[in-house]
């Protein structure tokens, strides 16, 4: 079962062929068996999980099922979850039970879906290999020796390992994308403002955004057709139709006009990774498409600003960690300040103090302008090189990141390289663009992601051109030996 | 960024960090802002300041209470509470 997709699933279920209850004891099985090496999961909610699919199971012998009833997911521990621990990777929120459902995860259930459990993480959505989470590393499914990636490494290697047919990630500044590209799965980054970030932890307000980790996407799309739509919650949800995303994914691709930035593909870029990208863009040539190169001048700058915005938002988001009304509380305080400096001292990891440090000092008398509003000004030069390009082109295509995996460890004691891996999925979340990654093949047995980027609100163009390509490939359905 | 630089920032931060770890703090913030230093390579002064992608405008609602009041439920999750009210250490003598 655990090699089906959600389509084949919800097909299996309709059919008889195995019910809900089944489906989700085997990936709670599966949990139990793989997941104690790989780390992918911080709570297995086996108790929810079941009772949800005993309904799930009434709902479709009812005759009254969606498309997601009784299909089982996996959801990144950044979503609220009413009544169950959500710790956003965190020791500050270790002791967290949230009061309350995130939109998303309202979706879910309003969908009948089954939540096997919630994922690990980089703590806060902070890093790019799943390190920095509190409650240790995640394992890459394909190596061990290697990192899933981050920040929602867990979603991506619950996926890679199928013990979740799909899952739920949040992307900053690459953490859905960057990840799937790692662990070889489909992942699907929505517009800013496409998903309600209600009850989603924040981190970089004006960055975040929820997505997918899917084997196919087809499946992306079945699931953005849940999690998409405006909500009155999040004063940043854009109210735009929510068309069917499936609808548009047997379009073929000829004629499609493809961008080829030069920016990404210069220095730094892998050789052997150069040339996985070289053979899915012969593919594409092969199904009609044309491609072009363009340019995005202000690409090197995507970095730097994004490490003024994100850290800036972080420090102001995560000051309502204060040990006051929820989360960690250090022991015996002297004073109300040594309360607050010692349950976030105590209470954050690394990572997150330091960007609450850069992103105080930005904030800070004085420097304001000099940081923070040139960084929202240099945002503008690279959302400005975006729409030049979608005047020439359909959709953008790069690598996801300059290389495969990195081995766990490599990087820690180094915060600039980490945040280098980034360096091709960062410019999409400060224009706030939809983008994916879509597997494209191995270096040596690790997996090789193709990001495609499409114009605002654009996902269902995005859907269509990865489907296309998976209909010819088929290095979207490779999976680790071991846990096949 | 020197010691003092760090003591002032994680004041403002209102964050405890541990003495041996100020130097690193000193290393790492030195090196983040030396590669944010880029952004002055170019020059915005006519470039209006990017806050939402798509420019959307705060979307405003009527001023009518749609909220039901759950004090007892949010504050079983609070370290400490007495009488609906949340403790913390006394702050005026």
């Amino acid at each position: 079962m655990h090699t089906k997709t959600i389509a084949q699933l919800a097909a299996g279920l309709k059919s008889g062929e195995f019910s809900s209850v089944e489906l989700t004891e085997h990936y709670i099985n599966r949990i139990k068996n793989h997941d104690g090496e790989l780390n992918s999961y911080i709570t297995v909610s086996d108790d929810i999980a079941l009772a949800q699919a005993k309904q799930a199971d009434e709902t479709i012998a009812n005759g009254k099922a969606g498309l997601l009833t009784g299909i089982p997911f996996a959801q990144k521990d950044i979503f609220c979850t009413n009544g169950v621990k959500t710790s956003c990777g965190s020791k500050m929120l270790d002791n967290f039970i949230a009061p309350y459902d995130a939109t998303v995860i309202e979706s879910f259930n309003n969908a009948g879906a089954v939540m096997l459990g919630k994922t690990n993480m980089d703590e806060f959505a902070m890093g790019s290999s799943n390190e920095t989470s509190f409650y240790g590393p995640v394992k890459n499914p394909w190596d061990t020796e290697y990192v899933p990636g981050g920040s929602s490494g867990g979603s991506a290697a619950a996926v890679a390992a199928r013990l979740a047919p799909a899952s739920t990630g949040t992307d900053t500044g690459g953490s859905i994308r960057q990840p799937a590209a790692l662990c070889n799965l489909t992942g699907l980054k929505p517009s800013y403002g496409r998903v309600s970030r209600y009850g989603m932890i924040a981190f970089a307000s004006s960055l975040d955004q929820a997505g997918t980790f899917t084997q196919t996407a087809e499946d992306a799309a079945l699931m953005l057709g849940v999690m998409a739509g405006l909500d009155e919650k999040d004063s940043t949800s854009i109210d735009e139709p929510v068309p069917d995303y499936t609808a548009s994914l047997n379009q073929d691709v000829k004629g499609l006009k493809v961008g080829l930035p030069k920016e990404y593909f210069a220095d730094g870029l892998d050789v052997e990774v150069a040339k996985r990208i070289d053979d899915a863009i012969n593919e594409y040539k092969k199904l009609g498409a044309e491609f072009v190169e363009i340019s995005l001048p202000n690409t090197h700058l995507s970095v730097p600003a994004y490490y003024i915005v994100a850290p800036a938002e972080c420090s102001s988001n995560l000051s309502r960690f204060d040990g006051v009304r929820f989360g960690y509380r250090c022991e015996d305080p002297k004073d109300l300040e040594d309360l607050y400096k010692r349950s976030r001292g105590e209470g954050f990891g690394d990572e997150v103090k330091r960007r609450i440090m850069v992103g105080a000092y930005a904030l800070s008398s004085g420097y304001y302008d000099a940081y923070y509003l040139k960084a929202q000004k240099i945002r503008r030069l690279i959302a400005n090189d975006f729409s030049e390009a979608f005047k020439q082109v359909d959709v953008i295509m790069s690598p996801t990141t300059p290389t495969p995996a990195f081995k766990v460890g490599e990087k820690n004691d180094d915060p600039i390289s980490m945040y280098y891996s980034d360096i091709y999925t960062i410019a999409v979340n400060l224009a706030g663009l939809p983008g994916m990654s879509v597997p494209c093949g191995m270096v040596n047995n690790l997996p090789v992601g193709l990001q495609i980027i499409a114009p605002y609100f654009a996902e269902a163009k995005l859907l269509n051109v990865a489907h296309q390509y998976q209909q010819v490939t088929d290095w979207h359905q490779q999976i680790p030996e071991q846990y096949k | 960024m020197e010691k003092k630089d760090i003591e002032q920032i994680a004041n403002l931060a209102r964050l405890g960090i541990n003495e041996k770890d100020i130097p690193e703090y000193v290393t790492n913030l030195t090196n983040i802002l030396a590669l944010v230093e880029e952004m002055n390579t170019v020059n915005t002064d006519d470039v209006t300041p990017m806050a939402h992608p798509t420019d959307a405008v705060q979307r405003l609602r009527e001023d009518v209470v749609t909220e039901t009041n759950q004090r007892e439920h949010f504050q079983k999750i609070a370290p400490q509470v007495e009488d609906g009210l949340y403790l913390v250490p006394q702050v005026i003598e």
